[in-house]
């Protein structure tokens, strides 16, 4: 079994929204929507604040409670890796997945479903990398199978500091962010 | 300082989640009333009340009927996709609290039919000859009503809970994370349908009966959502924070004013004079009872939506 997640360095990151872009026009997702998008965090007392710049969409959870609510089945965890996808042909649009996403991952497609980053799973079944992680100037953004302990993504998490979002959601997401 | 900006912006999902309107509170609310009123048609029946005249076991049924597909229709209006609607009964989904719901409802249907079998209406024995005789096999059967009652009364339970179990699994919005949202639900559900049964009820004991039933379920309600509250309190800090919303925060006005005092004290105060004879009935109380269970459901819905993990970081 494959788990694949991303490992994200925010110390390359800039911000520059080249990955939103890629990935809009990537996956034509609708005017006015977005799959993926940029934080930037400031924390601390003034004079020692820290400023951290991020890359955010579905981080794929491991125990997503999008996939356990949704009614129907639509969505699910994908044969490869893990990735959880939503069936467009059987979502109803209730939107309890919407709900459910302590992220705000999802959105729902003007044609009535619910929609996602899917983590280009069309590229990836190629052998290609998320166009996000394709474009990114400063390659701050790796892809890759952490249940494949020579990993890329395993071993940069093995060699730096790093933090998911809100880990204390329980939902075992799948993106890492090396700090 | 922890201070978040962030370049997203989805439609009903930023600034706030929004993505539940009208339609889900709408549907919670008549879901409860049914619930409430099942359960009391369903006691009714148990207690064998059908051989009296006015009994509110025979309209009640009618009445759950055309609310809870009212209900429906709105639920069908929330959804996005709607011509899809039938996926819901392609499949069922076990960890998934609406697909149950969406089971259980198809379910309470037949058994609120055969509820409106103990006594027809008029054209269904004029155009369906045969549901005389199965009124006839039923009013003959005391104990089979019995059970009819107890199953009434257990789906009514069935689906006031769920209507709470929907929300409190959603651990993604902490104001929800409470494991007695359905308890909370359930008896207002019950206060709603007490309410509304006691001022339309013909039989004068039931109207007597259900007045001072409704007073101890609005006590109770009161309890429970001070449980509630004292709950999301004393959990993690982004629920407390959720609890806030309601007790100081954006959602406090209309919590304290229409759900606490329009929608429990003041019916309180005047039903419990009405029961000790000192005031008459009116619908007064009974409809405020109602009103405030209404807006309960639409701000448990919004302020639930509202409240995130990352809410602390809004401020
Ligand atoms: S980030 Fe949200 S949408 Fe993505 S898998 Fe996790 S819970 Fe589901
Ligand atoms: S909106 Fe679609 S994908 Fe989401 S829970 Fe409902 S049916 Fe499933």
């Amino acid at each position: 079994m494959a788990r694949y997640g991303m490992v994200i360095d925010t110390k390359k990151c800039v911000g520059c929204q080249d990955c939103v872009i890629a990935c809009q026009a990537e996956n034509n997702v609708p005017q006015g929507f977005c799959r993926d998008w940029i934080t930037t965090e400031s924390t601390g007392k003034f004079p020692s604040i820290s400023l951290e710049i991020r890359t955010e969409r579905c981080n794929h959870c491991t125990d997503a409670p999008c996939v356990s609510c949704c009614p129907t089945g639509a969505s699910h965890y994908h044969d490869i890796g893990g990735v959880v996808l939503v069936n467009h042909d059987e979502c109803i649009g209730c939107k309890a997945c919407i709900a459910s996403c302590p992220y705000d991952a999802r959105y729902v497609h003007p044609e009535g479903y619910v929609d996602k980053c899917t983590f280009c799973i069309h590229r990836v079944e190629k052998g290609l990398n998320p166009a996000c992680v394709s474009v990114c100037p400063t390659h701050c953004m790796y892809f890759g199978d952490f249940d494949d302990p020579g990993s890329q993504v395993n071993e940069l998490l093995q060699s730096r500091k790093y933090h998911s979002l809100i880990p204390e959601a329980g939902t075992k997401p799948n993106i890492f962010y090396l700090i | 300082m922890n201070e978040i900006t962030s370049t997203r912006n989805n439609y009903t999902i930023d600034p706030t989640l929004s993505v539940w309107g009208w339609e889900i509170p709408v549907y919670l609310f008549l879901g409860g009333m049914v619930a409430g009123m099942m359960l009391i048609s369903g006691y009714f029946l148990f207690k064998g009340r059908q051989t009296e005249k006015n009994c509110s076991c025979f309209y009640l049924p009618y009445m759950s009927v055309i609310l809870l597909s009212i209900g429906m229709f709105a639920l069908f209006l929330d959804l996005e996709h709607k011509l899809y609607v039938w996926r819901l009964y392609t499949t069922f989904q076990i960890t998934s609290a609406m697909s149950w719901g969406s089971w259980i409802l198809v379910l309470v249907y037949p058994i609120l039919l055969v509820n409106i079998l103990i006594k027809p209406p008029k054209f269904l024995e004029e155009k369906f000859p045969q549901v005389i005789n199965w009124k006839k096999y039923l009013l003959e059967k005391p104990i089979l009503l019995k059970n009819i009652g107890i199953i009434t009364m257990f789906f009514g339970a069935g689906i006031g809970l769920y209507t709470g179990v929907l929300l409190s699994s959603l651990g993604a919005r902490p104001l929800w994370s409470s494991a007695i949202l359905w308890l909370l639900f359930l008896v207002s559900g019950l206060s709603g349908a007490a309410a509304f049964v006691h001022v339309i009820a013909k039989d004068v004991y039931e109207r007597e009966l259900l007045a001072k039933a409704d007073n101890a379920f609005l006590i109770i309600e009161l309890f429970v959502i001070a449980l509630f509250i004292i709950g999301l309190k004393t959990a993690t800090e982004v629920q407390a924070q959720a609890a806030d919303l309601l007790l100081t925060g954006e959602f406090a006005p209309s919590f304290w004013v229409f759900v606490i005092s329009i929608g429990i004290i003041i019916p309180l105060i005047i039903q419990l004079l009405a029961v000790n004879h000192k005031v008459k009935h009116t619908a007064l109380a009974p409809l405020m009872v109602i009103v405030g269970g209404l807006i309960l459901r639409f701000i448990i819905v919004s302020a639930g939506q509202y409240s995130h993990w990352f809410n602390s970081n809004f401020h």
